[in-house]
């Protein structure tokens, strides 16, 4: 007995009707086909909804109060407006500047990661000798926890013993110590390098996937014609993997604006706030300070960024998509 | 036919001889150059970090900073998992000894592989449901579920920890799995919808013939051809659950079910400046397992990824 057919156009709830498909006629219930839709949807749902919506829509809720999270929110007595957001930007916290720092980041994620990322990925899209030794080099640092990373470079960057010293010392370039972490003008490019160094790997991977998908025809059509290698790069290879490229700036712009794990193991925002970012702040807010309020404010600026961004980015790339058109 | 062959064979040997021509060979070795060094700024933390994990301090003070070791001191080791300043092993109810490093490391485990199967059996059948079954607002669906993609994990943190906690279940691994899952799901629809896609919907049409409905059709059809997609799956949500730490951080600060990076936060942030050679022992235990399944089953990894990319 056939009871559903999946290929069919559905209509809505309580709307029987028939389907030919090689002269079978068929009548349905659509009732038991929405409630088998629910049934598969109902695992994602839960999740998505308890664990990423629902929470999401609270976190909005709680950015309007005043409020530590230890009685009972008060809706009448603790409302505060829009005053959370006024007080990220006063003396205390001074969200700006770490909003600054982590777009100083996303900034050089995609003007120095991924260019760095793509000549990788280019360069290893063509055949070259030991292109999987170092494929798989380059993808380790992805696969080391950033918290090992971290502890690393703290080690690197240490001033008496640590290797970048020594090795200055060695050359003759420095004389006694550079505090790279503790010094308020150094500690936000020391912290930036481990985390661009990390991630060039992932992007390369996804960068090079693009890449090894252009098709061979197109390449040794255009060589044909006398392309050189970079000419064959500049226009064919890099506008068919531009679907690939917008989403590793989405993920580069994104991940940078959420950065945490390696800032909170090198300085945790120090010294002096020079290497703070939002969720840093976030993190103090929430549990050390318990103003809740301040703490989901900046959570839900965080959303707000990611999505402008991710929509800035896409609007961007499809300007881009017409003008090669044209 | 054979002719044809014949002559398509002749012109890629003219087409690659050409290649041959035009490239540049300075330019070739400046290439090469590029990614030999580029290769050794990826490896020499990994180096450095094996070589003074067998060193003590006087060997790193005493100028010996980026050489091999004069000794392998395993006593490193045995302090990293054993030794009263590192890794006082804990004992579990039954007595057993389990020094914490491996402790923390299986905890880790659990939570990727269990957050790896939730997501991946979630994403399975809410992809079956909004590509294989039409209804009216399948795409809408879709259209919500990647939204995920581009939300900060950060953003649920507090009203997720505040459940957690009454709920109580702060401190197991269920408070680490769920919203590792919710948030590991969007990527893993989006791969399931690339795989889906390129399963004939002919094989749909004719399971239904044969008498099966939607539950027999998943199951029996599309389930065992998504194999290729479990791998892929597995490698975005390890990705992002394994290193994860501020959740990590805050969900499960103590007890003995804490993931790897706190953990080795926890380990390292005390004595940092004391004792380099047991904190470089921990950070290569830690970090060696991983590497080396990597190192075996590289190519596959790459290429589940490489799948990721292309289908999503």
């Amino acid at each position: 007995m056939i009871r559903s057919f999946p290929v069919t156009p559905f209509g809505g709830a309580g709307k029987t009707f028939s389907i030919d498909w090689e002269g079978i006629y068929m009548k349905r219930k659509s009732k038991s086909h929405s409630l088998a839709i629910f049934l598969f949807l109902l695992p994602a749902l839960i999740l998505f909804v308890g664990l990423l919506i629902a929470p999401i829509i609270m976190s909005l809720y709680y950015s309007f109060f005043d409020w530590n999270g230890l009685k009972a929110l008060d809706p009448s007595e603790d409302f505060l407006g829009f005053g959370n957001y006024t007080i990220l930007f006063g003396e205390r916290i001074q969200f700006g500047k770490a909003l600054i720092n982590s777009l100083i980041l996303a900034a050089l994620s995609v003007f120095v990661q991924l260019p760095v990322s793509l000549a990788l990925a280019l360069a290893l899209g063509k055949k070259i000798k030991g292109e999987r030794v170092f494929l798989s080099i380059y993808f380790m640092p992805v696969l080391i926890s950033t918290v090992v990373i971290g502890q690393l470079w703290l080690k690197i960057y240490n001033p008496e013993y640590g290797i970048l010293n020594t090795f200055l010392r060695a050359i003759g370039v420095l004389e006694g110590d550079i505090r790279w972490l503790g010094e308020k003008n150094l500690a936000l490019g020391a912290v930036f390098a481990p985390t661009l160094w990390q991630y060039v790997g992932y992007h390369m991977l996804l960068l090079y996937a693009g890449v090894k998908s252009v098709s061979p025809e197109l390449r040794e059509a255009a060589k044909l014609d006398g392309a050189t290698d970079g000419q064959v790069n500049r226009f064919v290879v890099i506008p068919s993997i531009k679907p690939i490229i917008k989403v590793s700036v989405i993920f580069a712009v994104t991940g940078s604006l959420k950065s945490f794990d390696l800032i909170y193991v090198l300085t945790n925002g120090g010294p002096m706030k020079a290497t703070e970012v939002p969720s840093i702040i976030m993190i103090r807010e929430l549990f050390l300070k318990n103003k809740y309020g301040v703490g989901s404010a900046i959570a839900v600026l965080l959303i707000l960024l990611c999505f402008f961004f991710a929509i800035l980015i896409g609007a961007i790339f499809k300007e881009r998509d017409i003008y090669g058109k044209k | 036919m054979e002719r044809n062959n014949i002559k398509t064979d002749t012109l890629k040997i003219d087409t690659s001889k050409y290649t041959v021509k035009k490239t540049n060979k300075v330019l070739k070795v400046l290439i090469f150059a590029g990614l030999i060094i580029w290769a050794f700024i990826n490896l020499f933390p990994i180096y450095w970090m094996l070589t003074f994990s067998f060193k003590n301090n006087e060997e790193i003070y005493g100028g010996n900073v980026a050489g091999l070791p004069s000794e392998l001191r395993w006593e490193n080791y045995e302090d990293a998992l054993w030794g009263k300043n590192i890794g006082t092993a804990s004992k579990d109810d039954t007595g057993f000894q389990l020094p914490k490093l491996i402790r923390f490391f299986i905890n880790s485990l659990i939570v990727t592989v269990a957050t790896i199967a939730i997501s991946l059996v979630a994403a399975l059948m809410a992809t079956f449901a909004m590509t294989r079954i039409k209804w009216r607002f399948s795409k809408t669906m879709n259209a919500l579920f990647m939204l995920g993609i581009t939300i900060p994990m950060h953003a649920s943190l507090l009203p997720v920890y505040r459940t957690m906690s009454n709920l109580g279940i702060l401190n197991t691994y269920t408070s680490l799995i769920l919203p590792y899952s919710a948030f590991s799901l969007s990527m893993a629809i989006l791969i399931c919808t690339g795989f889906m896609d390129d399963i004939p919907k002919e094989l749909d049409e004719a399971a239904c013939i044969d008498g099966c409905n939607l539950g027999g059709i998943f199951f029996k059809v599309i389930v065992p051809l998504m194999k290729p997609a479990l791998s892929t799956i597995g490698i975005y949500t390890f990705l992002q659950c394994w290193n994860e730490l501020m959740f990590a951080n805050q969900f499960m600060a103590t007890g003995d079910k804490i993931t790897l990076p706190v953990g080795i936060q926890q380990l390292s942030a005390g004595q940092s400046m004391t004792q380099w050679g047991p904190i470089g022992a921990a950070l290569v235990i830690a970090t060696f397992p991983t590497l080396l399944v990597y190192i075996f089953l590289s190519k596959r990894i790459q290429d589940s990824f490489i799948a990721g990319a292309v289908k999503g």
